[in-house]
């Protein structure tokens, strides 16, 4: 179970409510701290410093702070904390992510995450599931991203609501840990209650190297009942772009009109990982910011950050005019680091383009691969990498 | 237990940055937040809303983020009870868990317009428009859940258990 410096605190406050207030188990709590740290605020510093004294006091194993941390979807797999067979409930919505190892893991609210510190329990109801069977290999510039963002598109925001989406098919063999683990991440922006993968040779090597944990493999059944089944050939998909203000609203590249940006951020737990960092240094590399844009990269971890200056990507971007920092949630959620002027336009790698939600309610958010993001710095407005 | 008010009425995929939004969630308590309820999509809406006051939507009510603060801000704002086509699914459990009264009822998120005095009945579900005169019937909860919504919430109810 999982809780970040947002969620964690009202838990806190509901759990001192309950009778019993010790926690079930000090090993399967993950407190991580990511949305608004380092502090952003005296708020923000008392809601850590709530969850950094109930960590100290239950002998939480799992806390993570500044410097250890990283952004929680992104932190909890490389840890190891995460792998298949387990059940992980999250309050954070994109708790849904770690569907890519082949866990079964769904967002819930504080108070699910106070009732499940004390007891170890939740309620569920078993979802009905819709498959998408993926075919073919995605061209050049089309990403995880690309392929869920097109799926929000075709099923709209609430065309998995309640359900678990199920990511099927012969084409998976194409899509890296780092896609899988973007496209389930934003099964929550279908409304879906958890995004799921079948576990292959892939998701096996990635598990053996970042944990020491046993994992049960679960396979969907021979004669399992589907809702809908979609097949996506991903050779077909171009790199797609969700226009204001659902991310529903998609367009593929080709269909941008012009549109002049003022920002680009690349991170978050959606986009922040090596292969988004990669990404984006690809586009950057011996290339400029344009003058009027502002470029923000944020690596998810502190591992990811490391490798990156190790793999020299910090260079890349900060030669490019680009900025680099900590792993955080920041902008992501309109929390600081990146907020939004009346009027201004964010090509963003990260999960909502709701109003308001990087600033002000005037402000719009395009949501794109890092790919793109990086393209559309680089010239000023929305664009395909390939143009350059 | 019934609820009585009049309505706030608003569309589709009202999402939880609207409700209450994210500049917002370095406070913690309910009453604090309630001060931003709806204001992205409503400045009036704190300044007009009364205790016992129903939201009606449609589809998809409570999208995106998992936050509880936004049920609890609407709860602690003075809405009684939250009326929808269909909720999103955090929301929902979060509105449970927390004690804050919802329905699902197609028919009547469609018909029910802003300003209309409208009375719930939770433990039949029927919902009557007062200023029309229509009534609906909305979807009944299982057992285990109506025990949640009656104990005032999922702490009281394994509290009591």
């Amino acid at each position: 179970m999982l809780g970040n410096d947002i969620t964690s605190p009202v838990a806190i406050n509901e759990m001192k409510k309950m009778n019993n207030q010790k926690v079930f188990n000090k090993d399967k709590i993950a407190l991580v701290m990511d949305h608004f740290i380092p502090n952003k605020d005296i708020k923000s510093a008392e809601n850590c410093k709530c969850c950094r004294e109930f960590a100290c006091k239950h002998e939480i194993t799992n806390y993570f702070d500044v410097g250890e941390m990283g952004i929680e979807h992104a932190l909890l797999p490389e840890k190891g904390l995460v792998v298949a067979g387990d059940t992980v409930i999250g309050a954070d919505s994109h708790t849904c992510t770690y569907g890519a190892l082949g866990a079964f893991s769904t967002g819930v609210g504080s108070t699910d995450m106070a009732a499940a510190m004390v007891t170890g329990k939740a309620w569920f109801k078993v979802p009905s599931a819709i498959r998408f069977e993926l075919v073919g290999k995605p061209g050049k510039w089309v990403s995880g991203k690309d392929v869920i963002l097109h799926i929000i598109g075709m099923i709209g925001v609430d065309g998995a609501l309640y359900k678990s989406m199920e990511f099927t098919g012969e084409g998976i063999k194409n899509l890296t840990m780092d896609d899988r683990f973007t496209i389930c991440n934003m099964a929550i922006e279908a409304g879906g209650k958890n995004g799921i993968f079948p576990v292959d040779a892939l998701a096996v090597q990635y598990m053996k190297e970042h944990s020491k944990r046993e994992f049960t493999i679960y396979e969907a059944d021979a004669d399992a009942e589907y809702e809908e089944t979609y097949v996506i050939d991903l050779s077909q998909l171009k790199p797609t772009v969700s226009f204001p203000h659902l991310p529903e609203n998609t367009r593929t590249i080709d269909q941008v009109e012009e549109i002049k940006i003022d920002q680009a951020v690349i991170g978050s737990c959606t986009n922040g990982r090596m292969d988004d960092m990669r990404a984006a240094a690809e586009v950057l590399k011996g290339r400029k910011v344009a003058k009027h844009v502002r470029c923000i990269v944020i690596p998810a971890t502190q591992s990811i950050y490391l490798q990156a200056m190790r793999e020299g990507l910090l260079e890349i971007f900060i030669e490019a005019g680009a900025v680099v920092s900590t792993p955080t949630c920041g902008p992501c959620l309109g929390g600081y680091m990146g907020i939004l002027a009346e009027g201004e336009r964010c090509i963003s790698t990260t999960n909502r383009n709701f109003v308001g939600r990087m600033g002000h309610t005037k402000s719009e958010i395009y949501l794109a691969s890092p790919a793109v993001a990086a393209a559309s710095a680089v010239l000023g407005r929305i664009a395909c990498p390939c143009e350059l | 237990m019934k609820a009585n008010g009049h309505v706030f009425k608003y569309g589709d995929n009202v999402d939880t940055d609207v409700i209450i939004p994210a500049r917002y969630l370095n406070a913690t308590q309910g009453e604090e937040l309630a001060e931003h309820c709806m204001e992205d999509i409503d400045k009036e809406f704190v300044h007009k809303v009364q205790k016992g006051d129903i939201m009606v939507a449609n589809k998809n009510f409570g999208c995106g983020s998992s936050r509880e603060h936004a049920p609890l801000a609407l709860k602690c704002a003075g809405i009684s009870c939250v009326i929808a086509e269909t909720f999103a699914r955090i929301f929902f459990r979060n509105a449970i868990n927390i004690g804050l009264p919802i329905i699902e009822c197609p028919e009547a998120a469609k018909a029910i317009q802003a300003g209309d005095e409208v009375e719930v009945d939770f433990d039949s579900g029927v919902i009557t428009d007062k200023t029309t005169g229509a009534s609906f019937t909305g979807q009944p909860f299982p057992e285990f859940m109506q025990k949640i919504i009656t104990a005032g919430g999922l702490v009281n109810y394994i509290n009591e258990a």
